[in-house]
């Protein structure tokens, strides 16, 4: 006989099997998700959640990632308004302030770390911003690179930093200009480009079947 | 935490560890692997597949789950919807906001043509903000498209368009390079070379990664690009019909409201359909990997519209979902996992496949290894077989797996079990669609103009079986192809007086033939309602 665990979605009591998610314990009794409900597998941030359990401090997390637990009181995070700024990556300069002048609110942090604390995903975001602000992109890009952009650093910010869009544009930056680029990819793309396989690729469509079978069974992996 | 019945089983896996890393299986021969896949691929499983009786692949099988929806009635009737005042005009209409749609956003957009992206859920939620392991593309120096030709058309069984199979390989490290420069972070050496693992079934090592959430750095980037070029995202709003115009090209579609179920229409000059996958539809029962909203109703539009499916019957069972626990059944453990030398062990502490055979090869070794040979280990919902991970950093070193699978430590530490020390038990999870809407090379398909498919909606590129790394790959290539076309015809067209007579024809065909349907698709979500989860 499964255990049942006694939760509260938005304050009403249910009795769950234990083997549930929050997620899956909402429908098990009953709602139908349109909101709140992405991926199922921790990598979408739609369904950032806040729950408390008797008197321990309230905590955020994915509800598609947690399991239900005796006593625990449960709220969904709403859709929260977040302003993000419209930028060319083409024509964006990486220069070191280019994030400050982008998002100057991230000069308004005053280390209060209630960001940090509310990420579901464990991650530093105080340390990506003060990364972002001195102009550590690479380090603010690595820092962050598991952030699924749930919204819960944003929510509870006394200055107003949207931190994952901050992220965003510093990992963008890191991607297009400041890591180092594959020469060997450019040129592979120049070969291709130049024709240099159209003829191997060509032979090998107009083959036999069992011309192409032969040389996929024999290939070499390497 | 594992519980005490797995017990003897770990101690196995651990006491052969030395031993299991030093030994190499052997790979099947094709006839080997040919025999394996007949014999326990699901695919193989005739009481799960139905004859379709209506529509242009009338009297050939697909997943019985698939014809049910195939095979329903429209959610409205030809004629309770007013055609004549659009709620949105455009140029292209995209319907569906995962990789394929945003990528096919954007290049349509660059190309001069006004773009407006329908989505059910929210911009990004999709099977590619999910993909894990990497994308593939020959950019080596001892690798050529002509290898990652062979490779994809071989590990598909000689059953891909070999002209898109060429798009695909000819336009792979262009892809990469394009999400390079959109500011797509890529794993890389200190002088810029790309760091890269094998996938099941590939000849060379070509896959490209962003640790192992690929396809979330790839997905948040592209949405950020839409952003940043203002392109039109209708949110939550789902496309339930496709129009046609007069001469029955496509012209538009339905659109509903997801809270509301307010209907509206869309006229557009040509519409791509990107809606991916079907994993939700849980065919035969099984668990899947897929996001929410993966419900093949792209395939149902462009059907009941009069397009015709390729390999519909054609389903990839990715070998190794999570089987415990039931918290996270079925959520996807990276194939990048057995690149790195994770090996797949059963309930003895024995090898019983090389790592990186095909999927298709894999998935039916393991239900082999489940059923006949009796060596899986119980669990209250199935039964499962061991990826022993601690492999990883016994083999490449301590930290390997905080730093190239970050995602899965963190998945399975949320539900205490740390994979640099303990294996994962997993079995095969409902992972992608191999076939779909069939296109030509320029992504439209034959029975309708100006109707484009790109992503997992679109079949013929995998053949009947895809390799890892080829389905983000795909979404990029033929994304872009698809977007660039559709916005070129748009310059060239009128679009003709809008209709819907195709849904009249098709709810004739079931009078006519007095099918008794009681349902209604798209389906647009699973209902999980007052059940416990596949």
């Amino acid at each position: 006989m499964e255990k049942l665990v006694k939760i509260f979605l938005f304050g009403k009591e249910y009795h769950v099997p234990d083997s549930l998610t929050i997620m899956t314990a909402m429908e098990y009794v009953g709602y139908r998700l349109v909101r709140g409900c992405g991926c199922r597998s921790g990598f979408c941030g739609a369904c950032a959640a806040f729950y408390r359990i008797n008197d321990e401090a309230a905590q955020v997390c994915l509800a598609c990632q947690t399991s239900v637990q005796n006593n625990m009181h449960i709220a969904f995070l709403p859709s929260f308004p977040v302003e993000r700024r419209t930028y060319d990556i083409e024509k964006l300069s990486p220069i070191e302030s280019i994030v400050l002048q982008l998002y100057p609110e991230i000069n308004n942090c005053i280390g209060c770390n209630v960001c940090t604390k509310n990420c579901p995903q464990g991650i530093n975001v105080k340390e990506y911003i003060l990364k972002a602000k001195s102009g550590d992109y690479e380090g603010c890009a690595d820092e962050s690179f598991e952030c699924v952009m749930c919204g819960a650093c944003t929510l509870k910010c006394p200055v107003g930093i949207v931190q994952p869009q901050v992220a965003m544009l510093a990992r963008r930056i890191n991607g297009r200009y400041l890591s180092p680029k594959s020469k060997q990819l450019e040129k592979r793309v120049t070969e291709i480009k130049n024709g240099d396989y159209c003829e191997l690729i060509e032979t090998l469509m107009q083959k036999p079947i069992e011309e192409i079978k032969e040389l996929y069974n024999n290939r070499e992996i390497k | 935490m594992y519980p005490e019945s797995f017990k003897t089983s770990l101690e196995l896996v651990q006491k052969n560890r030395e031993k299991n890393i030093a030994f190499q299986p052997e790979r099947m021969s094709y006839e080997q692997r040919q025999r394996l896949i007949t014999a326990f691929h699901p695919d193989y499983n005739k009481d799960a597949f139905t004859t379709l009786k209506i529509g242009a692949n009338k009297g050939e099988k697909v997943p019985t789950e698939l014809a049910q929806m195939l095979q329903s009635h429209s959610r409205i009737g030809a004629y309770s919807v007013d055609l004549t005042k659009p709620d949105y005009e455009t140029d292209v209409l995209i319907i569906g906001g995962g990789g394929a749609g945003a990528v096919a956003a954007i290049e349509a957009s660059a190309a001069g043509a006004d773009v407006v992206i329908v989505t059910k859920l929210r911009l990004g939620d999709s099977n590619t903000g999910m993909a894990e392991g990497g994308i593939q593309a020959a950019t080596g120096a001892d690798d050529s498209p002509v290898l990652h030709f062979i490779d994809t058309y071989g590990g598909g069984h000689f059953a891909a368009k070999r002209e898109l199979v060429s798009r695909l390989v000819c336009e792979a490290p262009e892809a990469i390079l394009w999400l390079n420069e959109l500011g797509v972070e890529f794993d890389k050496y200190a002088d810029g070379t790309m760091l890269t693992t094998h996938g099941g079934g590939t000849a060379r090592s070509r896959m490209h990664a962003a640790r192992d959430l690929t396809g979330s750095e790839i997905m948040r980037t592209l949405r950020d690009e839409i952003a940043n070029r203002k392109i039109p995202v209708i949110e939550y709003t789902s496309a339930i019909e496709l129009i046609l115009d007069q001469n029955g090209n496509a012209a538009g579609a339905v659109l509903m409201n997801m809270e509301s179920g307010k209907l509206l229409v869309a006229k557009a000059k040509a519409v791509i359909i990107a809606t991916g996958g079907a994993g939700r539809m849980h065919y035969q029962g099984f668990p899947s990997s897929n996001h929410y909203g993966a419900t093949a109703d792209g395939l149902v539009l462009g059907y009941r519209a009069g397009a015709k499916l390729i390999y519909a019957d054609s389903l990839q069972y990715h070998p190794t979902g999570v089987a415990y626990p039931e918290q996270i059944l079925g959520a996807l453990v990276t194939e990048k996992a057995r690149a790195l030398g994770a090996k797949l062990v059963n309930k003895n502490g024995e090898v019983f496949v090389h790592p990186l055979e095909t999927r298709d090869t894999t998935t039916a070794a393991i239900i082999c290894e489940c059923t006949k040979n009796n060596n899986g280990i119980a669990t209250s919902r199935g039964t499962g077989v061991w990826l022993d991970t601690p492999m990883i950093e016994k083999t490449h070193g301590d930290g390997t797996i905080e730093k190239r699978l970050p995602a899965m430590l963190r998945m399975l530490k949320r539900q205490g079990i740390d994979i640099r020390k303990q294996p994962v038990l997993v079995y095969p999870t409902l992972h992608y669609q191999n076939g779909g809407l069939e296109i030509d090379q320029n992504c439209m398909t034959a029975n309708i103009r100006n109707l484009f498919v790109a992503g997992e909606a679109a079949g013929g590129i995998h053949g009947k079986n895809r390799l890892m790394g080829n389905s983000l790959l795909d979404i990029i290539v033929f994304g872009r192809n698809a977007g660039k076309n559709a916005a070129k015809i748009a310059q060239e067209i009128k679009v003709e007086a809008l209709t819907l007579s195709h849904i009249e024809k098709f709810e004739k065909e079931i009078i006519d033939l007095e099918l008794e349907i009681d349902t209604v698709s798209p389906k647009l979500l699973p209902n999980y309602t007052n059940e416990k989860p596949i």
